[in-house]
């Protein structure tokens, strides 16, 4: 009596509006960003050198070859490639942890030279810096959250393509996971230059 | 839908990789872009670039190209929605 | 499949599991609407009574019942509980979840197992507000608007709160991202976007919303809780921040909310109206469109409760404008409905009582929405009871009345039981009396310019506040007999057959109560319009 209900272009729809919702959560950060910029254009410019830009340029490639990753696991999958999907998936978490890694060092430095939101060094630095970086630690650590939940994700459908449950006939799962995961990788495209090259 | 599932042709490795690799060289003209002063205009090159990257990552690794209207039009609606967020909250922040 | 005891049929008894288990783990598009509209009946019960509490402390000028912190407290949660916990999901997770699959033809919505995380992140966001009351600092006393800067210092359970309202707008964006998917892919053969039942565009178009603008709220919280912890100072003039900013962001999401809040309602009022009527519904794209420019045109005007916060005068004249051009597709509806009505062959039966004092509660609403909208006059309306009374009129006279209609139109369908009729006209008359003296000398007095938010006021305030509370009461016996007959008549009303209403859309094709899967072996295939009526019988009585 049960009708099987399985509807791919759904599922991936349904993750893609899901996405929309985190490009909206993501953009009042972005609205605060674009007020603050427009108030204070100098301190902006002085706030900015203060942040390390080769943590800021390696974390970006790291991200944007992790997102490569993730394209070539679906691709994979659908050659019916298992071996090769679970390395390209596991390589994707391999690269997320790394991006993580390379923020504690990139963030401990910082923490250590007293620049934290709520700091006293941070607010004798003058109004500008301040809200720079409370904006940088705010957006940046919700997109480290997401990280770590794109990459426990990826971690989850990884397992599931080993148990034989994610299948090159049934694969919306991963193509799902990949999806989340480049949202993560395009918030990062905009949080790079607009907080560690502005002039 | 209960008949054959509709699935997408496979996106070759080679697409993928020259994909990644032009995110690579713009990611190096935005650092380089940076270090010359436009004034105000280094935000709007920034985006610009920016959003250049977003079209490579949403089009290619999202498959948005293979994807049906109603997708691009719900993505079309979020950024229409942010611009009117953003703007409009600016229609405040200048004129005060 | 384990066959459990039940007083009702069809998807009552047909379930995967028996007893509790099979309700809470449920992924059953009606169950979790009836574990909704359970919750939602609540909590609404529990804000009322806060509600009246408020009304109670009004009564005289002078004389408290409550200390002015009680008091600032007691209208946050009742807020708070109305608006998250009552009226932004009541019509759509109740109501959307029971009908929305069956009106197009589904057996289920696309994503059922995202559906019962959408309530469990309901029941988490009530909890967590049960224990924001409860707990140390004490319930939050900024105002369900939690303005900063306020919000960022009070010592009361505001980082709760916040957590609290933003698990329910999660659970919110869940729903719209089901009901979004589900509308585009599940409608069956011969279900064409012309010939949806438009409580399924209005649905369509508030899930829109869901998905668009309650992300900004969940930002927006996100950074109170945020301040608080870390003292950042975002909003901080000192530390480079601005205040003002924080009203946009907040409003950027709830003015939007109230579309969200009005729009389902909007849509069970077209579906009774022409049942009703015994007509098919006046001007179908019109309405059909008129919903979708709601819901953007809705997103364009969220500053008009920021004129005297500060802002920029070129954002209070575009503001404005746009706040008056907002009004022109809510006035379709208005006009189409009562079209529908003309030359119809009417009959009053319970639901179409809270459809048509809908249509004359959103109208006042509407207007006193004009008169706030219009950026000379709110500078003197701003913060008085009159935005409270237009507010009421809109949120509980529409999405409240049209919420009424849908338990008398629907419940029947659901539990196969009908309530006594007369018993439920005499409630709604108590009611629409009680709601109208309540709120209309709310606005009233609010125009003279008494403050709200206010525990105490000026002496001359106090005829029309008495009148006020002396409404309130009425109101609440209403409401009580309202509900005590709904319960008795679902528990043991006179059995109804499938279609008691003789109405038109997919829902009344089924088996009261519906079956597992709503349809049976083959999936439907549909020829007619929702609301053509050629040859619709009622069933026997």
């Amino acid at each position: 009596m049960s009708h099987e209900h399985r509807d791919d272009t759904g599922a991936r729809f349904g993750m893609w509006v899901f996405l929309y919702t985190e490009i909206i959560l993501f953009s009042g950060l972005f609205l605060l960003y674009s007020v603050a910029l427009s108030k204070f254009p100098h301190e902006f410019g002085i706030a900015s050198h203060k942040l390390n830009i080769y943590f800021g340029a390696i974390n970006t490639l790291i991200l944007l070859l992790s997102s490569l990753t993730m394209a070539m696991a679906i691709t994979a999958i659908q050659r019916g490639k298992i071996k090769q999907t679970l390395l390209l998936t596991s390589s994707t978490i391999g690269l997320a942890l790394l991006f993580l890694v390379n923020k504690f060092f990139e963030w401990s430095a910082e923490i250590g030279h007293g620049i934290y939101p709520g700091s006293e060094h941070l607010a004798a630095m003058g109004p500008g810096v301040t809200q720079f970086f409370n904006l940088y630690y705010f957006t940046a650590g919700l997109h480290g959250f997401h990280v770590i939940v794109g990459a426990t994700l990826i971690g989850v459908v990884t397992v599931r393509v080993k148990m034989g449950k994610v299948t090159p006939e049934r694969y919306v799962l991963l193509e799902n996971s990949a999806l989340y995961w480049h949202l993560v990788d395009l918030v990062w495209i905009f949080v790079f230059p607009l907080y560690y090259l502005i002039l | 839908m209960h008949a054959t599932e509709h699935q997408h042709e496979p996106v070759s490795y080679r697409t993928l990789i020259l994909t990644w690799a032009a995110l690579g060289i713009l990611t190096g003209l935005t650092i380089a872009a940076s270090r010359i002063d436009m004034g105000a205009g280094n935000v709007w090159v920034a985006l610009g670039i920016a959003a250049s990257k977003s079209c490579l990552v949403i089009g290619i690794f999202m498959n948005m190209r293979h994807e049906s209207r109603l997708f691009k039009f719900g993505l079309m609606a979020a950024l229409v929605i942010l611009a009117i967020f953003i703007g409009m909250t600016f229609i405040d922040v200048l004129y005060r | 499949m384990s066959e459990s005891t039940s007083r009702y049929g069809g998807f009552f008894t047909e379930s995967p599991r028996s007893g509790f288990l099979g309700w809470v783990l449920s992924t059953d598009h009606k169950r979790i609407g009836l574990l909704y509209l359970g919750c939602i009946v609540t909590m609404f019960i529990v804000g009322a009574c806060l509600g009246l509490a408020l009304r109670l402390q009004l009564f005289q000028s002078g004389h408290s019942i409550m200390s002015a912190q009680t008091y600032n407290a007691t209208f946050t949660v009742h807020g708070v509980i109305m608006i998250f916990l009552f009226i932004i999901p009541s019509i759509p997770a109740a109501f959307g979840n029971l009908v929305l699959p069956i009106m197009i033809g589904a057996r289920d919505v696309s994503f059922p197992k995202v559906n019962l995380l959408s309530w469990y992140c309901y029941i988490a966001g009530a909890v967590l507000a049960v224990v924001a009351i409860f707990s140390g600092g004490g319930p939050p006393d900024t105002g369900w608007t939690f303005y900063v800067p306020f919000s960022t210092q009070t010592t009361t359970n505001v980082n709760l709160a916040v957590t609290a309202a933003f698990m329910l707008g999660f659970s919110s964006i869940l729903t719209g991202i089901n009901f979004v998917t589900t509308i585009h892919r599940l409608r069956c053969k011969g279900m064409g976007w012309g010939k949806l039942p438009m409580f399924v565009w209005t649905l369509y178009a508030t899930a829109w919303v869901q998905v668009l603008a309650t992300p900004m709220l969940g930002i927006t919280l996100v950074l109170i809780f945020l301040e608080r912890t870390f003292g950042a100072g975002l909003f901080d003039v000192a530390k480079g921040g601005d205040p003002v900013l924080y009203q946009h962001m907040f409003w950027i999401y709830s003015h939007p909310a109230v579309y969200i809040m009005i729009l389902p309602a909007m849509g069970v009022i077209s579906e009774i109206i022409p049942v009703f009527s015994r007509k098919p519904l006046f001007g179908y794209w019109a309405m059909a469109f008129s919903s979708l420019a709601i819901a953007f045109a809705g997103s364009l005007v969220w500053a008009h409760h920021m004129y005297t916060s500060g802002m920029s005068d070129m954002a209070i004249m575009i503001f404005s404008f746009l706040t008056f051009i907002v009004a022109i597709p809510s006035a379709i509806k208005i006009f189409n409905w009562v079209s529908t009505l003309h030359k119809g062959s009417i009959q009053l039966a319970p639901p179409m009582l809270y459809a048509l004092s809908f249509i004359f509660l959103f109208a006042i609403g509407g207007l006193g929405g004009l008169a706030l909208g219009a950026a000379a006059a709110d500078i003197h309306l701003h913060d008085t009871t009159f935005v409270v009374g237009h507010f009421h009129y809109v949120m509980f006279g529409g999405t409240g009345f049209a919420f009424f209609g849908a338990l008398h139109y629907w419940l029947p369908k659901f539990f196969a039981r009908m309530y006594n009729h007369k018993v439920a006209t005499i409630a709604w008359a108590l009611i629409f009396v009680g709601f109208n003296i309540t709120y209309m000398a709310m606005q009233a007095v609010g125009i003279q310019g008494m403050p709200r938010r206010y525990y105490d006021y000026l002496p001359q305030f106090e005829p029309l506040n008495m009148v006020s509370t002396v409404g309130s009461w009425i109101l609440a016996v209403g409401l009580i007999l309202m509900f005590v007959n709904l319960w008795r008549g679902i528990r043991n009303g006179t059995p109804v057959g499938i279609n008691p209403w003789a109405a038109a859309t997919l829902e009344w094709t089924v088996p009261s109560p519906p079956p597992m899967e709503n349809f049976g072996e083959e999936d439907p295939i549909v020829t007619r319009g929702p609301y053509d009526f050629k040859g619709v019988v009622a069933d026997e009585p």
